[in-house]
């Protein structure tokens, strides 16, 4: 292959990625003629250029392309239509070009098709029939520049006459290739001849100055052959290497004469490193090229509205870097779009806008860059997840009780793991996220997932900016020098023989305590013998443990010596030694020595394995606290305080214009999605505004909906709940302190009355027929959630903190008809409490039996059927638990009553 | 095969192959020449826990990591003495460098074909994988070491 089409080849791959970006911004912006201009060019370039090499096929193809294009500039509507279609032959043109690649000549085939399309669709207001003179005159240029090779500058030169298509019409493809369908020659004509005669002389000054501007822009990049920049970083890297070895030596000896030399020439070096650094350096959006075309194409295929938001797209990473996550980045996306955002019928019976956004943004933090695919789709289905591990066999039930959330969500990583219901030709069929995985292990990086059900997903990955050098901590351990990559570690903890320091144990695996955490500890030396057990026989009095975290998992290394953190060249591990998990590769240091690094992710997972115990029980006890005392809250601010409510009680939250709301009779009132809603201040000393906008929390429930008025919504928090119960108010639960504030919580029972008179109490009018509902809960906070939602429903509720004291209300009060109860209760749980119930027999023992739970697993399934359990709820899913109650109000209550 | 490196003498002229002689307690070993790339004492290995048996460490050998192998372990020989002397040769194999560590270098020796034997059949099952030929020297036998099979170890374990 000679260099001119070498060169055309990796050009033209350029532009087309340019342009299939450009189009897709276009079809958003039909009226951006920057843009517009810009694709019109690339295009034109690349027909241009296919015409000098003798590259009919390619030729005519993009002249059509370029055909409609011209229409667009002339102001033909762009339509959806008309982008995929230029979409298309964009792909059919990277089809051929690799061909061409590959092959050295243009593949055989018809694209009569695609150019059939174009045209139709190009000529459809096909009114302004140009004069053919245009062509003519063309025709013969084509014919002069076609024969005998062409010399660089005349190529040169006819790149800057192309770039002006508007004084050159494009080159009719007919004389050129011979299989071309007749009626094609006529197309070009119109589209080509209509801005020579309206357009050419306004647009020419200013499109000359700005390919001017542009053609000195050009000149000052040159294109240096990748593997020349490789050989520059390797020498770099040696130069490195020798300058640590100097500095080395000049520290042992006392001879100042070359200390200043040898200043200079760190220096130098250093600043060589970075210069040669930056060349590798690319904007992380050269790998994000490709997908607002990967996004709109799904969308259409999946016909969701998906919008891809992009953010950091200039951030700079390592080329190499760069390449390697390429795929994952997309794969991911593709994930994103196809599972995380529902369709949009789904979207909306879920209060959520109709088009989902999946938000790509990429941030540098300290020598790593940190990349978030979040999108505002319906989440990780955890119960899926955890019922297919059980089902393939990774995970045993018990494992899986003991796993956080977080935990549950990484199986997906796992190679053939997916929960999608159907497999589409997008994704679904469980490939993917383990290679996704594996490739952002095998640079170093680490990935994350936050999934929060019917909330979306946000992946996060963490990479090393280069791969060639990192910052590294050298420890030393058994005598041999190690190096730990500066990412994973947290931080450094010197062991005590006493005090808080120290190396405990539980059932001989080493732990330590960190700000009253339990931290699994290995160390290192054993983890090197390969042998887990043997080394932990003698407690260590001495030494460091290097605190170091790799995605949620935190874990000790326990090392003698801790020397000093080194840039160090990352060299490969030997093919022959690649095997080995523990090690990333090693280098050189300063002093000569050759020294290992050690693989975080490697160390991580031979944690997992050997110090199981440790480490799960402390898993077990962040699982079983979340399960029990956090809560997600709405905080927002209102009369002057931070307020709180359950997010789990919040049907929505709405920012409206304050002139819309009315007052009838006194109330204050919006018109809501076609109904009229009431509006209650959350705080007496809360004044509704008149003017501007107005925040508003909305509960609902069935038909009715109320809006909660706020000054301000500030933020969901997660948190432990710890309330403190107060008597003299009735608005308030109580007040509890979030991310460090003191928060007033809600009692939204309170309000629901004051918007609808009857809410509450209208049910109660034919009081003797609402049947009674015993909750029993441990948690004050709940029986005070859950009440007002109860008689909401329609229920007389009564409430019970224990197993014992619900089995005393039940066999005392006869009115009774169902029991919802916590399952999660400490001593008797609620599961104890059914037992005894069905073993008493009789009225109590027929009871129906609605179950709360923090975690529904498959086990705790079983064990409600068997005690016939009519259902289980998720604690905070308060329609489910409405739901189940109207369920069960058809047969069983009936017989109650 | 893997392609020589540069001052590989034209090897096959007039049938004659030029090798390298190491030697392994009492034996005498063949190295191809071309194959040889440096001789070297080798200081400052640093051992790899958990890798195959056969690897003693990693050399820095002129700022290249290069992974020495020891031919004792190789041939399963018992290990030499500590402290006792050794040698090192250094080989290339794809992009990466290995060391083989010897007990000692001797002198390069011109073998024509009227010396070489087919490697005996009751040789040793491992040994015998490792050779590809012997040479009948005055008073001593040369086993040839091809070193492609020397240096196919590992992957079985990796797998």
């Amino acid at each position: 292959m000679d260099d001119l089409l070498r060169e055309f080849l990796t050009e033209s791959a350029e532009h087309l990625d340019t342009v299939d970006a450009e189009l897709v911004k276009f079809e958003q912006d039909p009226n951006n003629q920057v843009i517009l201009r810009n694709i019109f060019r690339l295009v034109h370039t690349i027909k241009g250029t296919c015409g000098f090499l003798g590259l009919p096929r390619l030729e005519t193809l993009a002249h059509a392309a370029e055909n409609l294009m011209g229409r667009f500039r002339d102001g033909f509507p762009v339509s959806s239509a008309s982008v995929t279609l230029i979409l298309a032959t964009l792909d059919r043109l990277k089809a051929i070009l690799a061909d061409l690649e590959a092959g050295g000549t243009e593949p055989a085939g018809s694209d009569a098709d695609l150019i059939e399309a174009l045209d139709a669709m190009s000529q459809m207001p096909a009114e302004e029939a140009a004069p053919a003179p245009a062509a003519l005159v063309v025709q013969t240029l084509e014919r002069e520049l076609k024969p005998g090779e062409v010399s660089l500058e005349e190529l040169e030169r006819a790149f800057m006459e192309a770039e002006g298509p508007d004084e050159l019409p494009p080159l009719p493809p007919l004389p050129v290739i011979p299989e071309t369908p007749a009626p094609v020659a006529a197309a070009p004509a119109p589209a080509a001849a209509a801005p020579v005669t309206e357009k050419a002389p306004e647009s020419k000054p200013v499109e000359m100055s700005a390919e001017a501007a542009e053609a000195a822009q050009k000149n000052r990049t040159i294109r240096v052959n990748v593997e020349t920049l490789e050989h520059l970083m390797t020498m770099v890297s040696e130069l490195v290497l020798t300058r640590n070895q100097l500095l080395e030596i000049a520290r042992r000896h006392e001879d100042s004469s070359y200390k200043v030399p040898l200043q200079r020439l760190s220096h130098v070096t250093a600043e060589l490193q970075d210069g040669v650094m930056k060349t590798r350096m690319q904007p992380i959006g050269n790998a994000w090229q490709k997908l607002p075309r990967v996004v709109r194409d799904l969308s259409a295929e999946l016909s969701k509205g998906i919008e891809l938001v992009m953010v950091g797209a200039e951030t700079e990473l390592d080329r190499q870097v760069l390449e390697l996550i390429k795929d994952p980045l997309t794969h991911m996306v593709r994930n994103s779009a196809d599972h995380g955002i529902e369709s949009t019928v789904e979207r909306i019976k879920a209060g959520k806008p109709a088009g989902g956004t999946i938000r790509l943004s990429a941030y540098h933090e300290g020598g790593t860059i940190s990349i978030e695919i979040a999108d505002d789709g319906r989440g990780l289905d955890l119960t899926a997840i955890r019922r297919k591990a059980v089902d393939r066999g990774i995970a045993t039930q018990a494992d899986l009780e003991r796993m956080s959330d977080s935990d549950v969500a990484k199986f997906i990583f796992h190679a053939g793991f997916s929960t999608a219901q159907v497999v589409t030709s997008v994704s679904g069929r469980g490939v993917g996220m383990d290679v996704v995985k594996t490739n952002i292990e095998s640079i170093g990086g680490m990935i994350d997932i936050a999934t929060q059900r019917g909330q979306g997903t946000t992946f996060t990955i963490k990479i090393p900016l280069t791969l060639a050098i990192i910052s590294a901590l050298i420890v030393e351990s058994a005598g041999q020098r190690y190096a730990v990559p500066q990412i994973a570690v947290r931080e450094l903890v010197r062991i005590e023989a006493e005090g808080t320091n120290r190396v405990e144990r539980i059932n001989g695996a080493p732990v330590m305590r960190l700000r009253e955490r339990l931290l699994p500890i290995t160390s290192l030396s054993s983890l090197m013998d390969g042998d887990m057990g043997a080394a932990v026989a003698d407690t260590p009095v001495s030494g460091f443990v290097v605190v170091a975290q790799v995605g949620r998992q935190r874990f000790g290394i326990l090392v003698d010596e801790v020397f000093h953190t080194e840039e160090i060249v990352v060299k490969p591990m030997s093919s022959k030694l690649r095997h080995i998990p523990l090690f990333a590769g090693n280098t050189i240091l300063g002093d000569g020595a050759v020294v290992l690094i050690v693989d975080p992710n490697g160390i991580a997972r031979k944690v997992g394995q050997g110090v199981a115990s440790g480490d799960a029980s402390e898993q077990a006890d962040e699982a079983g606290e979340a399960a029990l005392d956090k809560a997600t809250l709405l905080v927002f601010k209102g009369g002057g305080s931070f307020k709180a409510v359950p997010l789990s009680l919040v049907t929505r939250i709405e920012e409206i214009d304050a002139g819309k709301i009315e007052w009838l009779a006194g109330r204050p009132l919006i018109q809501y999605r076609g109904k009229l809603m009431p509006l209650v201040p959350a705080d007496p000393a809360i004044e509704i505004r008149s003017q501007g906008s107005q925040a508003l929390v909305v509960f609902s429930d069935g038909d009715r909906a109320m809006g909660l008025v706020v000054d301000e919504i500030v933020d969901i928090v997660e948190d432990h709940l710890d309330v403190e119960i107060v008597a003299d108010r009735s608005d308030l639960i109580g007040s509890a302190v979030l991310r460090g504030r003191a928060t007033d919580i809600v009692d939204v029972s309170h309000f629901l009355p004051l918007a609808y008179d009857d809410w509450a109490r209208g049910p109660r009018a034919p009081k003797a027929k609402n049947p009674t509902l015993l909750l029993v809960d441990d948690s004050a906070f709940f029986r005070n959630l859950l009440t007002p939602v109860l008689k909401a429903a329609g229920y007389e509720v009564a409430t019970a903190a224990s197993a014992e004291d619900a089995l005393r209300q039940l066999k005392s009060d006869a009115a009774i008809s169902v029991v919802v109860a916590d399952l999660e209760m400490p001593g008797r749980t609620g599961f104890d409490l059914v037992a005894a119930m069905r073993k008493n027999g009789g009225r109590i023992g027929d009871l129906p039996v609605i179950a709360l739970s923090g975690q529904i697993g498959p086990e705790s399934i079983t064990k409600a059927r068997a005690l016939s359990i009519s259902d289980l709820v998720a604690k905070f899913d308060r329609s489910g638990l409405v739901a189940a109650l109207g369920e069960l109000n058809t047969t069983p209550l009936d017989q109650a009553a | 095969m893997q392609a020589a490196n540069t001052n590989a003498s034209e090897a096959s002229v007039s049938g004659q192959h030029d090798y390298v002689t190491v030697f392994v307690g009492d034996a005498m070993f063949g190295l191809a020449i071309e194959r040889v790339h440096d001789v070297f004492m080798p200081s400052g290995v640093t051992a790899v826990p958990l890798a195959p048996r056969e690897i003693v460490g990693l050399i820095n050998l002129r700022g290249r990591v290069v992974t020495a192998l020891c031919l004792r372990r190789r041939l399963g020989l018992p290990d030499r003495e500590p402290g006792a002397a050794c040698m090192a040769i250094g080989l290339e194999q794809g992009a990466e460098t290995f060391a083989l560590v010897t007990d000692g270098v001797g002198e390069v020796l011109k073998l024509g074909a009227e010396t070489c034997e087919p490697v005996p059949i009751n040789l040793d099952a491992r040994w015998r994988d490792l050779a590809s030929a012997v040479h009948r020297l005055d008073g001593r036998l040369l086993v040839i070491l091809d070193i492609s099979a020397l240096l196919a170890f590992g992957e079985a374990i990796a797998a």
